[in-house]
């Protein structure tokens, strides 16, 4: 396996999963904490010994959306990049993503669109990618998650419990002969 | 004490500008130009809050928690904090040297932490400006323009990315928020596998970052005077260097050297940085000013990070970096070389280093040895320092007789060039602001100058819903006359004049 091959490394006949959820956020900085507390609770959905990166979905932990994440986006059906807002709608808002470059000053983060347009020019026309906004409130350092952000999150989890369970659903129904999942 | 253009002498009577930056969290970066009637800059200042309120975040935490708990203070270089808590947590366990294979493990994920983020740096932010120019369109400099004319160079800076996390990964367990590292020595080595899976790539990694260098010296050759004369000013230069003057990035001796490379501090203990600098506070900025207390604050400020260090190394010790540094070093003449484009330049050339110094770790048999811990005498303070991939960063704790931590002090890399990044928005402000119709392109030299020293903006917090750009004209009295607007599409956009504004607080 080579570490500068931009394809995804892959098991003997396994797929990628169809499903990515990345969640991004700073757990010590209290409703930016949204993104990794969704993804903690995902996984405590998982039966024991399931690994999260198998099976049909992937869940991915990031501190900040970089252009390397472009190629986690590789032979995805849906990606959904779940992230504290720090305005918009509450409990939270669900957003196609489409390519957008935006210039900035700093390394220090790259939105949903920007990484979409990375994976544009990199690879061609970028799976589905969604934004899963979820409403904020606070974002002191130290600060424990707000109560209106706890509501806001479970609202969101439901959405992706639902998702997740028509997901299994739809894998079930359209395995291909090769293991893909039909999009 | 006020430097040129910090301060006007009637700030009542200009118009103001003022550019904010994206910041995930509200008011943590903008850039404030005051005007007067004929356009002449009268007084130019960049505000960035500082998180020290970190300090007070970890005051009684158990030390030990520490090399953990301060990678949540920045997404991009969580290993440089790391490391730095760790080696002052060295010092709290009583261990000042570590075993062989420790040390080496450390260095071999602080070198792939330095190289991750150079490769980001230049072909994600800063390559867009130099390939393109700074009158580029906004939606086209940026990397997806970097892309789309320079497809294999994008390509190769998202693998590097990748590789460099790889390293870090191996070393500290995960790519965020990993646990290598431990008071006292490391919590594992690598085993064969770990080995074989870096060293099969790294011949590649070098050859790429030898090609980056290349095209950075032809960029910089081919800007000419208006690149080495970009954002200028003489500047002091700090880093740590090894005890024989080479570049040093995980652990060596304080040097400081003037404009001119007349020395200024030579070979000093990193425990003693608390006399050999002083913070100043300015009423305008949250920020400190840090200075070398031998000097004072008027001219004591300095500049750290990539350039100021192979300015200040007498020679680096990987074959291709060191000549890569040779070739940068004779556009000096024998002086630091002081054009802030030039830090790219120096960036890519660390990064050169950090990939020959990785394949060196590699091949080195202690990088999978046994020996990872070692104990000694407690201390009730301890001081790490490294050299971020932004610069010389500091991290000092004082703990109580239960290991808690009563005190701490953190000067990070964007603090101790704030006074090298205000005196370089000035410089490009005097040149190329003055007399002229405030324009997209014109403002973006402003933001070139910045992203040279790529300051860390409230990174470790991200929350969706802000702007990149927005750039307000206003009199002092806050009535807006004019506001220029980037969205996240890179496209500009000009809004109508509202009736008032709060911009004129700065």
């Amino acid at each position: 396996m080579s570490l500068l091959d931009p394809e995804p490394p892959r098991q003997a006949g396994e797929p990628r999963p169809a499903l990515l959820i990345i969640g991004v956020g700073n757990p010590d900085r209290g409703d930016d904490a949204i993104g990794p507390l969704l993804l903690e609770r995902l996984r405590a959905d998982l039966p024991a010994g399931t690994d999260a990166g198998a099976g049909t979905v992937a869940l991915l932990d990031a501190y900040q959306l970089q252009p390397e994440h472009a190629l986690e986006l590789r032979e995805r059906r849906l990606s959904i990049v779940v992230d504290a807002a720090a305005g918009g709608p509450a409990p939270f808002s669900v957003t196609a993503v489409a390519p957008a470059p935006a210039p900035t000053i700093t390394t220090h983060s790259l939105s949903p669109a920007a990484l979409a347009a990375v994976y544009q020019q990199l690879f061609g026309q970028p799976p589905a990618l969604t934004l899963l906004a979820v409403r904020g409130e606070a974002f002191g350092l130290g600060a424990p998650l707000s109560a209106a952000a706890a509501q806001h999150l479970a609202a969101a989890l439901d959405w992706l419990r639902a998702l997740l369970r028509s997901e299994n659903d739809f894998a079930k129904r359209k395995p291909m002969p090769n293991g893909r999942i039909r999009a | 004490m006020s430097t040129p253009l910090e301060t006007a002498t009637h700030p009542q009577r200009l118009r103001r500008v003022c550019i904010e930056p994206l910041t995930r969290v509200e008011g943590h970066g903008k850039v404030t130009l005051l005007l007067d009637d004929d356009d002449q800059v009268q007084q130019a200042r960049l505000h960035i809050v500082e998180f020290r309120g970190f300090e007070r975040f970890i005051q009684g935490r158990p030390f030990w928690e520490l090399p953990v708990t301060v990678q949540r203070l920045c997404g991009i270089c969580p290993v440089s904090h790391h490391l730095a808590a760790a080696k002052a947590c060295d010092r709290l366990v009583g261990v000042p040297e570590l075993s062989p294979t420790a040390d080496k493990v450390r260095r071999l994920m602080h070198f792939g932490q330095v190289l991750q983020s150079h490769a980001l740096h230049f072909f994600h932010l800063s390559s867009p400006d130099l390939l393109f120019g700074f009158d580029d369109a906004p939606a086209h400099r940026n990397i997806v323009g970097v892309i789309h004319d320079e497809p294999e160079l994008a390509r190769r800076g998202v693998l590097l990315r990748r590789y460099g996390q790889e390293v870090i990964r191996v070393c500290a367990g995960k790519r965020i928020h990993g646990s290598g590292a431990i008071p006292g020595g490391v919590n594992k080595a690598l085993d064969n596998a770990d080995r074989e899976l870096l060293a099969a790539d790294i011949a590649q990694v070098i050859d790429w970052a030898e090609d980056a260098v290349a095209l950075m010296q032809q960029l910089f050759a081919a800007g000419g005077d208006a690149y080495r004369r970009f954002a200028s000013e003489p500047a002091n230069s700090l880093s740590l260097v090894r005890p024989d003057g080479a570049l040093e990035l995980y652990d060596g001796r304080l040097r400081a050297r003037d404009a001119q490379g007349e020395p200024i501090i030579e070979q000093a203990s990193d425990q003693d940085y608390a006399e050999l600098l002083q913070e100043q506070v300015k009423p305008w900025s949250y920020m400190k000013f840090p200075f070398i207390a031998a000097l004072g604050p008027e001219t004591g400020w300095y500049r750290v990070g990539p350039l100021a260090r192979v300015n200040n190394c007498d020679f680096i010790d990987t074959p291709r970096a060191e000549a890569a540094r040779r070739a940068f070093a004779a556009v000096g003449e024998g002086r630091p070389v002081q054009s802030v484009l030039a830090t790219h330049w120096a960036r890519l050339i660390e990064l050169l280093h950090c990939a020959e110094a990785i394949a060196r770790l590699l091949d080195d048999p202690d990088i999978i040895g046994a020996d990872l811990l070692r104990e000694g005498t407690p201390a009730r303070s301890g001081i790490g320092v490294l050299e971020a991939p932004r610069g010389t960063l500091f991290h000092h704790y004082e703990i109580d007789a239960d290991g808690l931590v009563t005190r701490a002090n953190l000067i990070v890399s964007t603090t101790n060039n704030n006074q090298a990044m205000n005196t370089a928005i000035r410089r490009v402000a005097q040149d190329a602001l003055n007399g002229h119709t405030l324009t997209e392109g014109l403002l973006n030299r402003i933001e070139v100058a910045i992203r040279a020293f790529d300051p860390c903006l409230s990174c470790a917090t991200h929350a969706l819903g802000q702007m990149p750009l927005a750039v307000t004209l206003a009199r002092v009295d806050g009535v807006v006359l004019d506001r220029l607007r980037r969205d996240a599409d890179g496209a500009v956009r000009r809004d109508a004049a509202e009736s008032h504004a709060g911009a004129a607080s700065a």
